[in-house]
């Protein structure tokens, strides 16, 4: 990544004051000090003004119609997905819109499910049954789990999982009796939204590849925060959602191999995804098309392309650096708190940004309730990784997660409120979080 | 922090009637799935109709202050008592947590329950207060005890 430079004081004003909602206070007037960017993040201006400016001007339903605004709205989707696929070095087409990443990774599971044993042609890489294998990882967030438990509950296939070691990251010992010539896909995370594990997909790619399995990985917590490219990454396929990245709600990203889309079976169908209909039958539309059934959400398009551009104008090496320096900050303080015990990476291993820990005693959502009161929004629960905490014996966590617009003193508040738990509950602060 | 109050932070560090014991005419299970909260809980009813009674209510609780604490509270309010009136008090439970901060509660019918009036102005906290009491009125009916004097119970949100 080389040298970068962190953002100036002016430079951290400016990128604030994008964002409208960091002005508001929360319970009886206190700013909002938002560490909650991992479950959505805020949207700056210029995103705001993007979606608006496309109801304001161009409003039509895309890839429909002949008059003007019709093809201003066509041009500006295609235009949004261009900008989106440059933005993971990908070409536009490999690019799919969605309503968010769950259903990204619902589209390709679907896909292995539609894809019926009496398809001509018929792509093997596709077609599922028993005694076949779905492989997947014990720290993936349910939208990267269940869909797979489902596809081997439909098809007969077996679901495998590699397991989380005591440090939070993924235990590859004994990946070979897991990754097999049975495996027909391997889906994992890329950026643990608990743990702030990076996985080394790469590796893991190469590992699948070399079995031929194909590769889905869950990439919602790594685009907003770190440079991804997939013409190195990897995969196969990667998920991601808009509105973790600035962008808005209601728009998510699939991206995939050029090939792999054109033999993959549809998942949603109807307008928009056609060539020919006919009674009978129907052929598809190429893709992205092909996958984008009905009218598309084109304004979230667009304000996720002008996210896209933000991020961009800032520069991801930029925010990467700067969010990790804010980890780094929390991790340390809280590793002076032995009533506290954070759960991943050690401090200094690379992480996401994301920081979740345990209050030795009391229970996260109460941890959680005292961070509140003093304006201070975080995440407590499993985060939607319910199994992961069982293999972490937390019934549950209390996460910060970072954006661009945190500062140190954002963390500082965090841990300002946190030293007032102890005292709530009545907690031994000299004995060690167990 | 108004709603911590000793009151809820006692019952939770020493929850009362707490374990589970025998003999019981139903055991259930329930959680909550945004946090994860869970209790294992037991009623055991002696006599039928209007004479039932709650003889005992035994439970294993994990979970977050406000859940454990309720369970508590419910146990200790409701043991001995009969089942008529444990709905009675379920349902002013129910209806002070769901008031948001409108309805304070009465301790002559919810007894140590008003130290969670303060749980209705945190609308995501009110599911951990009505935790145990939702599974004492499945519980019941499990049980065979009419519970159809209570309101049916609001539906539990997803979690994600």
């Amino acid at each position: 990544m080389g040298d970068v430079l962190p953002f100036t004081d002016g430079e951290l004003t400016a990128i604030r004051g994008d964002f409208p909602i960091l002005t508001r206070t929360v319970r009886d007037g206190r700013p909002l000090v938002y560490l909650d960017s991992g479950a959505t993040s805020h949207k700056p201006t210029p995103v705001l003004d993007a979606e608006r400016a496309f109801y304001e001007q161009h409003n039509a339903a895309v890839h429909r119609g002949a008059h003007q605004l019709a093809e201003e709205a066509t041009d500006d989707f295609e235009a949004a997905r261009a900008t989106v696929a440059s933005f993971i070095g990908a070409p536009a087409h490999e690019v799919v819109f969605t309503k968010n990443a769950t259903e990204a990774l619902n589209l390709v599971a679907y896909a292995f499910s539609n894809a019926a044993p009496t398809d001509e042609p018929k792509d093997e890489r596709f077609v599922l049954g028993p005694g076949d294998e779905i492989l997947v990882t014990e720290m993936e967030h349910h939208a990267n789990l269940v869909p797979w438990q489902e596809l081997a509950r439909r098809t007969g296939a077996t679901l495998r999982w590699v397991p989380v070691d005591a440090d939070g990251a993924l235990d590859l010992s004994g990946l070979d009796d897991l990754l097999t010539e049975r495996t027909k896909v391997f889906a994992f995370t890329h950026v643990s939204n608990v743990l702030g594990t990076v996985n080394p997909v790469t590796e893991l790619a190469e590992r699948a590849h070399a079995v031929g399995a194909l590769v889905v990985v869950d990439a919602c917590q790594s685009v907003p925060h770190l440079a991804v490219d997939v013409a190195t990454l990897g995969a196969d396929f990667i998920a991601f959602s808009g509105h973790k990245m600035y962008g808005p709600m209601g728009v998510g990203v699939l991206w995939g191999r050029a090939e792999l889309l054109e033999v993959m079976p549809p998942f949603l169908t109807g307008g928009s995804m056609i060539e020919l209909v006919t009674m009978e039958r129907s052929t598809y539309a190429p893709a992205p098309q092909k996958f984008e059934a009905g009218v598309p959400n084109a304004a979230q398009a667009v304000g996720l392309a002008a996210a896209v551009r933000w991020i961009e104008a800032i520069g991801i090496e930029r925010i990467h650096a700067h969010e990790a320096s804010l980890v780094d900050r929390l991790q340390r303080s809280l590793a002076e708190r032995p009533w506290v015990r954070v759960v991943g990476p050690a401090v200094g291993t690379p992480r996401g940004g994301a920081v979740a820990f345990v209050v030795d005693g009391v229970h996260a959502h109460d941890v959680g309730q005292v961070l509140d009161d003093a304006g201070v929004a975080v995440r407590v629960g499993h985060h939607c990784a319910w199994p992961l905490h069982r293999a972490l014996a937390a019934a549950a966590t209390t996460r910060a997660s970072f954006a661009v617009h945190n500062t140190p003193a954002d963390v500082d508040a965090l841990l300002a409120a946190l030293d007032r738990v102890p005292a709530i509950f009545g907690l031994d602060t000299h004995r060690e979080a167990s | 922090m108004d709603l911590y109050q000793e009151l809820i932070l006692e019952h939770s560090k020493r929850p009362h009637h707490a374990g589970l014991r025998e003999p019981f005419d139903a055991e259930v299970h329930h959680i909550n799935p945004t946090c994860g909260d869970e209790v294992t809980l037991r009623v055991d009813v002696t006599g039928t109709g209007p004479d039932a009674v709650v003889t005992d209510i035994s439970y294993e609780a994990q979970g977050c202050s406000i859940s454990v604490a309720s369970s508590s509270v419910l146990a200790e309010e409701v043991i001995g008592h009969p089942v008529s009136e444990a709905l009675q008090t379920f349902e002013a439970m129910r209806a002070m947590l769901t008031s948001r901060g409108t309805v304070t509660g009465d301790e002559t019918v919810i007894g140590d329950g008003v130290a969670f009036a303060g749980v209705s102005k945190y609308p995501a906290r009110v599911k951990c207060a009505l935790l145990g009491w939702t599974a004492f009125t499945d519980a019941l009916a499990r049980a065979g005890v009419d519970i159809s004097s209570t309101s049916s119970p609001s539906p539990q949100g997803a979690s994600s």
